[in-house]
């Protein structure tokens, strides 16, 4: 118990102390797992759709592997995702291993499919609701699953924030494919794991919770915007 | 008279129509023609097929067997449906309407959304969003922006069941006015007084098959069929 | 669709590549890097020559195979036999000794093997597995774990053979090797260096030090930029030329903690 009190007023100072190395850790962790959940959804919300609206033959296939790779392991990702950064391997001349780029592209690997599969439930149980009506107006295939998706898009934010969860909570990818490099691919996870190697668990405790507490941050805003949103909406 | 395309789809030809799910038959062996003009009002028992066959019509479901032959191609795009529950987008009253004419190309969609709503009656709630008219609102919306692509076939799948009365009159309004202007009505209807109201004809259906088509009067005081009766008895017992 | 595709690559690039600086890539070990040597040494190199340093620290094993694979410019690690390897098979330039830091041999206050305050570290390794206190290894094909198992064989013990459950394979890197060791009281070897900054000591302290068996030769190698065309030759030359320097080596020797010096520079000794 002494521990975690002492690691939630670690937490506090800080945070109060503005200090710059955390701020940089705190920023690029942020720039990775946004840009990953951008790429991400931009990527997976009309994948998800398309398959969710689409009738062709493998889709129930496509529907179980998107689901399982929902709970691709981190680890293997970034390992996989090395092996095609490395100087070694087919992409090893775009020279990205052990940057911030890759430890975006291996998150959005690893969120893609979360998004992709969740989205899929949301748009198959709307269009339920709305695709007689739909085709009726003559609107069909991507026109109809792009429609869907502006009228979901406030359940379809859960999706989008279960994959900025993941993103920002994941370890094994971020820190294979960047190298926890000091100043340059360090992020909150890394260094948390970092410190607990060190021995130094009541920092790694204070960070993690700091690290919570921006994702606790983040969440409450994206509910405050989508209740203001579907007040307006309905 | 505002008919939009010169070419008309109807007569629509049912030739032979079959339609089989789940292993059961719901439609058998259905021929008729709709021609343009008389308002078609299609009666049954629950499971008869009306839904079914409105849906085969509309080109929503496709037949197992026999066609489906309107006069004209790109029928699709000259009927529009309306129904029991209308679906509407979250977006503004206006911007539904907006959302199927641009869906169908429209030339001056702006102008002709606020035309429709104003047709219905909603022009004051143009920009509230849809999703938050009460239920006559909602189906009034939906047949406003059925009716602004001008069809000239108009599905309605009992558009008034889940209305009150004053709701219900506003509906049946909207569709006389519709009518007035040439589009073909075709309506389901569990309302009898409904279905002597806004129909010309009436095609009563009994599990899957068509029995009896007659003009509506006649079919109310001189049922043909055995069907018919026991089903005119049994919504109104007191006939 | 096509909009889309656009977003996405605008989105990737606009990320930060960092091609455009001026650094090399290092690969070295996690307890050269958690002593803390780096973040006092590099800087000072960089000053001097404005090429950045930027340390990917992992286990022996995986450094050299970020070597092998061409992902680094110079490879900093402390396994001698592994370094021959692999410059035996072509992958590296030269070997130069570097510095040395010594093993400690770690272990509960309460000392169950009774080796504390010795001088012989192989004949601890023959206490402890004869009482078969509890040991922790690295199990990791690190410098560390190497070190270990050379003193087993030196013990004339087939640790393969003989290990009980008194040894735990935990297959972790240092720190956490050490976090295992305390919450096991268990015996464990450690780099004096991890050792010094490592903070969750709980029982746990140095029993036996100072044997020669003990030392740890850290050597630097240019990855061979014949066989990885993408080596920064220069810069990477650069770096191994200072760290063996007189320069350089008096920097090392600088570096303590708690006015204790970690690392003895030994190059060209």
């Amino acid at each position: 118990m002494g521990d975690i009190a002492n690691s939630l007023s670690g937490a506090a100072s800080l945070i109060a102390s503005g200090d710059a190395t955390l701020a940089s850790i705190v920023l690029l962790s942020l720039k990775v797992s946004l840009s990953a959940v951008a790429l991400a959804t931009l990527l997976g919300l009309p994948l998800g759709a398309a398959i969710a609206v689409g009738r062709f033959p493998g889709r129930q296939g496509l529907i179980v592997l998107l689901n399982a790779f929902m709970g691709l392991p981190p680890v293997v990702v970034g390992l996989v995702v090395y092996l095609m950064l490395s100087r070694a391997g087919p992409l090893g001349d775009l020279g990205l291993l052990f940057t911030p780029t890759a430890m975006v592209i291996a998150q959005t690997i690893l969120i893609l499919p979360i998004i992709a599969a969740l989205s899929r439930q949301a748009v198959e149980d709307a269009w339920v609701e709305y695709e007689e009506q739909l085709r009726s107006l003559g609107a069909t295939g991507m026109r109809a699953a792009l429609t869907l998706i502006w009228d979901i898009r406030f359940s379809l934010l859960t999706a989008v924030l279960a994959g900025l969860g993941r993103a920002s909570a994941e370890v094994g990818a971020v820190i294979i494919v960047g190298g926890n490099i000091d100043g340059v691919t360090r992020v909150m996870t890394t260094t948390i794991a970092l410190e607990t190697s060190k021995g130094d668990l009541p920092l790694a405790l204070s960070l993690g919770i700091v690290l919570i507490t921006l994702v606790l941050a983040i969440n409450a805003a994206a509910y405050g915007l989508k209740e203001m949103a579907q007040r307006r909406y309905g | 008279m505002t008919m939009r395309a010169p070419t008309s789809i109807l007569p629509l030809a049912v030739r032979d129509l079959s339609f089989v799910a789940g292993g059961r038959t719901i439609i058998e062996h259905m021929s008729f023609e709709l021609a343009a003009g008389p308002r078609t009002v299609i009666l049954g028992a629950n499971g008869a097929g009306k839904s079914v066959l409105m849906r085969l019509m509309h080109g929503l479901l496709r037949p197992t067997a026999g066609e489906i032959a309107w006069s004209a191609e790109h029928a699709g795009r000259k009927q529009a449906m309306v129904f029991q529950r209308p679906v509407l987008l979250r977006r503004s009253a206006l911007a539904n309407v907006l959302y199927a004419l641009e869906l169908a190309d429209s030339p001056r969609p702006g102008e002709q959304a606020r035309k429709a709503l104003a047709d219905v009656g909603l022009s004051h709630l143009a920009d509230r969003p849809a999703r938050v008219l009460s239920g006559g609102e909602q189906q009034r919306l939906a047949i406003a922006r059925a009716w602004a692509l001008r069809p000239q076939v108009l599905f309605l799948d009992e558009p008034t069941a889940s209305l009150d009365p004053t709701a219900r009159h506003a509906i049946e309004t909207a569709i006389d006015a519709i009518h007035a202007e040439g589009t073909k009505i075709v309506l389901i209807t569990h309302n009898l007084g409904q279905a002597r109201r806004l129909g010309d004809e009436v095609l009563f259906l009994h599990q899957g098959r068509l029995v009896e088509r007659a003009p509506v009067d006649r079919f109310f005081t001189q049922p043909a069929s055995a069907e018919a009766s026991a089903f005119i008895k049994g919504e109104l017992p007191w006939v | 669709m096509g909009l889309i595709w656009r977003i996405a690559f605008a989105l990737l690039i606009a990320l930060p590549a960092y091609a455009q600086d001026k650094f090399i890539t290092v690969s070295s070990t996690t307890s050269t890097e958690q002593s803390g040597l780096f973040k006092y040494l590099l800087p000072i190199f960089e000053k001097k020559t404005g090429i950045a340093v930027r340390v990917v620290a992992v286990g022996t094993g995986q450094a050299l195979d970020i070597g092998r694979r061409g992902d680094a410019d110079v490879v900093f690690v402390h396994a001698k036999p592994l370094e021959e390897k692999f410059l035996a098979e072509g992958h590296g330039v030269k070997r130069y000794d570097v510095m040395y830091n010594d093993f400690v041999l770690i272990g509960p206050k309460s000392d169950p093997a009774g080796v504390a305050g010795g001088k012989d570290i192989v004949k601890a390794f023959q206490q402890i597995r004869k009482t078969q206190s509890p040991f922790v290894s690295r199990g990791d094909k690190s410098g560390t774990h190497f070190a270990e198992l050379e003193l087993w064989k030196a013990a004339g013990i087939d640790i393969a053979k003989d290990k009980g459950s008194w040894y735990r394979d935990t297959g972790q890197g240092m720190g956490p090797a050490l976090n295992s060791a305390a919450g096991m009281n268990a015996y464990i070897l450690c780099d004096r260096g991890t050792w010094l900054s490592f903070k969750n000591r709980g029982e746990l302290t140095i029993v036996v030090e100072g044997d020669k068996r003990l030392f740890n030769q850290y050597g630097v190698m240019l990855v061979n930029p014949a066989k990885h065309a993408n080596v920064k030759k220069e810069w990477g030359q650069a770096f191994v030329d200072w760290v063996i320097s007189t320069e350089g080596q008096q920097a090392i020797a600088g570096y303590k903690i708690n006015g204790e010096q970690l690392f003895f520079p030994n190059a060209g000794k």
